[in-house]
């Protein structure tokens, strides 16, 4: 699997620019899938048919979603020696910038400058005080590279340290790498199981509006990284790396159906794997709108811890990603029932 | 001129039935149907030149009716009146305004303390907007009561009038540019090869809330917002975006905060453009947001794209536009929604 989750992190997709991140993902799961399509925004949505019953019952229409994008930048403007002015897509520390690479679709690299390159110890850098350097010495060189509207996302190649994995955008390709690994493993399946990949998520989960509302499902499962609170002086957060996938309670965006909740905590208690309930102070996930589409959908998120969210070099443990992997396929092979 | 009665005309968000009637009477005889929905939204239909299809393509355009302005918040004993902010204002445009309160337009003004009452300090802090009123010359809150109440609308009093250079001044070009915009589409031919909704949103300015529930409705194929947008082309000393530019030509919006264009639609936009001359520009990305940002989220999703007018001094009393741009974004709208087909049969 870490052959897999190596491919999905360095593959380039800033919202609104998942393309190559979709054809990556279609190539792995369409021999096991039923159908796959891609809806008008960019999702792709894939359907696994239920295994027949005997009986007649209508199978339960499960939603289980990750998303292919990532933070990134998005230009705004080329000066005329040739510097990208750009605006942030997503959730970006200009923190994180400095001294980091960026590259667009078509494989043009550029590093992070700044103004004024000193920073006086009580600033915090600002991104509008900085630029992305291609290398070109004029605007008109800059243009046969890149347009303004063009998408980059952090390079930076995926590594291991120890049991953990290190790469830019495992937020949420770890989502992703867990989906099509379920996909894979999936013995039975009494359920009809929607894949959905999803656009657009860290500009405030629209993919997720659009495919949910195509999918109509009677319960809904988000898999997304979240915080940890278990580095040196880190905010107050009862989730830790490597102590197994977290079970949202709640984040800034919702509250967790309790009975997804139930099934997700009885599926590990039974399975014998570790878990964590999760209780995040931040940002929502696309289990948000999920729970919100049209006549509200029972939804939940499992969640994987992860470390540095959002900077290049975002940490996961080995472990918890493979027993995530083991606790949505426990789930998803028994008939979902609430 | 359409523009200028459309600029005259008074409809901040909520209280859009001026702006919609004007319209209406224009729009008319144009289009094959039309209604108001709950909201206020006004949704019309030109039905395509007929393809034999089963469901033709419908094309959405929308333009919203309404207007950044102020609303009366409460009536002092002097007789003056306290107000909030109706949409995206910046405090530092009102002092010394000429505005009309209420449907009655009963005309007031944003008073401002002399310079020679001024302490050091105050010359250099912005007069925030709880310690503004409004001076309609009352002198109680009884003879006030009889003119206006708490709850009334205040728009800019501002005339229409022809600058130098083809450009125009007026007020509330965001987005009664727009509304233009789509009325002379309406006017430019019998028909399209697609079905064409043009809808006239309200209360665009305070959450794009109209277009959510029109593209509910309509379930478009395709979405167009036509905007009149931001504008910053004036010298500056850093070498940055003019977010647009006054007679660059009609401004394709690539994202904004609200939503990513569809990339087939901007394809279609730039290769119309370049095939028959018609000059366009780029808008600077992540600045604003439109109603495409809700009307994208219709349903299963619509592809949608903004396309605009850019506008110096936008969101404050007084706007100005260039008729060229105008004049250029009809006419690439009028040939793009004839190339529209080309995309099909996708999505």
């Amino acid at each position: 699997m870490k052959e897999l989750i190596a491919r999905l992190v360095e593959a380039y997709g800033p919202s609104g620019n998942e393309e190559q991140v979709r054809a990556l993902i279609q190539d792995e799961i369409k021999a096991h899938v039923d159908e796959a399509r891609v809806d008008a925004l960019g999702n792709l949505v894939a359907l696994l048919k239920s295994d027949p019953d005997g009986q007649g019952k209508p199978p339960t229409r499960v939603m289980v979603a990750a998303h292919m994008d990532e933070i990134g930048i998005i230009v705004t403007h080329i000066d005329e020696k040739g510097f990208l002015r750009f605006a942030p897509i997503g959730g970006l520390t200009p923190l994180t910038l400095l001294g980091n690479r960026a590259v667009f679709a078509n494989g043009v690299m550029g590093t992070f400058g700044m103004e004024k390159r000193e920073i006086l110890p009580t600033e915090k850098p600002k991104l509008d005080r900085m630029f992305l350097d291609i290398g070109t010495p004029d605007k008109e060189s800059a243009l046969k590279l890149v347009s303004v509207g063009d998408a980059a996302a952090f390079s930076r190649g995926f590594a291991q340290a120890g049991n953990r994995l290190l790469a830019k955008a495992m937020d949420d390709r770890i989502g992703c790498a867990i989906l099509i690994q379920v996909v894979k493993t999936l013995k039975k399946n009494p359920n009809d199981i929607y894949f959905v990949f999803t656009v657009q998520e860290e500009v405030g989960c629209r993919g997720a509006v659009t495919s949910t509302y195509g999918v109509q499902p009677d319960l809904a499962i988000a898999v997304d990284a979240t915080d940890t609170g278990d580095t040196p002086e880190s905010r107050p957060m009862n989730v830790t790396l490597g102590k197994g996938p977290a079970i949202k309670v709640k984040d800034a965006g919702m509250l967790a159906h309790p009975a997804v909740r139930r099934l997700l905590v009885e599926a590990a208690k039974g399975l014998g794997i570790p878990y964590q309930l999760e209780v995040l102070e931040g940002g929502p996930t696309d289990a948000m709108v999920m729970q919100t589409s049209r006549e509200g959908v029972p939804s939940g998120v499992v969640s994987i811890p992860c470390r540095y969210v959002h900077s290049p070099s975002e940490m996961v443990d080995y472990d918890d990603v493979t027993n995530a992997v083991k606790l949505l396929t426990k789930v998803l092979e028994d008939r979902v029932a609430i | 001129m359409l523009l200028q009665s459309l600029s005259e005309a008074c409809g901040l968000s909520g209280n859009e039935a001026e702006v919609r009637n004007l319209i209406l009477k224009e729009v008319q005889g144009l289009v094959d149907e039309h209604r108001i929905d709950s909201l206020g939204n006004l949704i019309t239909l030109k039905r395509c030149s007929s393809t034999g299809a089963a469901r033709p393509r419908r094309v959405m355009i929308a333009a919203h009716m309404d207007e950044v302005g102020l609303m009366v918040t409460h009536i002092e004993k002097s007789g003056h009146l306290r107000f909030s902010k109706v949409g995206g204002l910046d405090d530092r445009t009102l002092l010394s305004k000429v505005v009309l309160v209420g449907n009655d337009r009963v005309p007031g003004v944003i008073g401002a303390k002399p310079i020679h009452l001024l302490k050091e300090k105050e010359r250099h802090q912005v007069v925030e907007t709880d310690q503004m009123y409004i001076d309609i010359g009352t002198s109680s809150k009884e003879e006030t009561e009889r003119a206006v109440k708490r709850g009334d609308y205040v728009a800019f009093a501002t005339r229409f009038s022809r600058l130098e250079g083809g450009l125009v001044k007026g007020k509330a070009f965001d987005d009664r540019a727009g509304c233009a915009a789509l009325i002379e589409l309406l006017r430019g031919r019998g028909s399209y090869p697609s079905d064409l909704y043009g809808v006239f949103t309200v209360q665009e300015e305070i959450g794009l809330r109209g277009a959510r529930v029109a593209a509910y409705a309509v379930e478009p194929d395709y979405a167009f917002a036509f905007e009149g947008t931001v504008c910053d082309d004036l010298p500056k000393k850093k070498d940055l975006s003019p977010t647009t530019i006054l007679g660059g030509g009609a401004a394709i919006t690539l994202a904004d905060r609200s939503f990513f264009a569809d990339k087939r639609l901007v394809k279609l936009l730039v290769e119309t453009a370049e095939k028959n001359g018609v000059p366009y520009q780029f808008k600077q990305p992540m600045v604003g947001a439109t109603d495409a940002g809700r009307i994208h989220l219709a349903r299963e999703g619509v592809p949608s794209v903004a396309v605009a007018v850019p506008c110096r001094y936008i969101h404050s009393p007084v706007n100005i536009l260039s008729l060229s741009d105008f004049e250029n974004l009809v006419r690439l709208m009028s040939l793009a929604l004839v190339a529209l087909p080309t995309l099909w049969p996708s999505p």
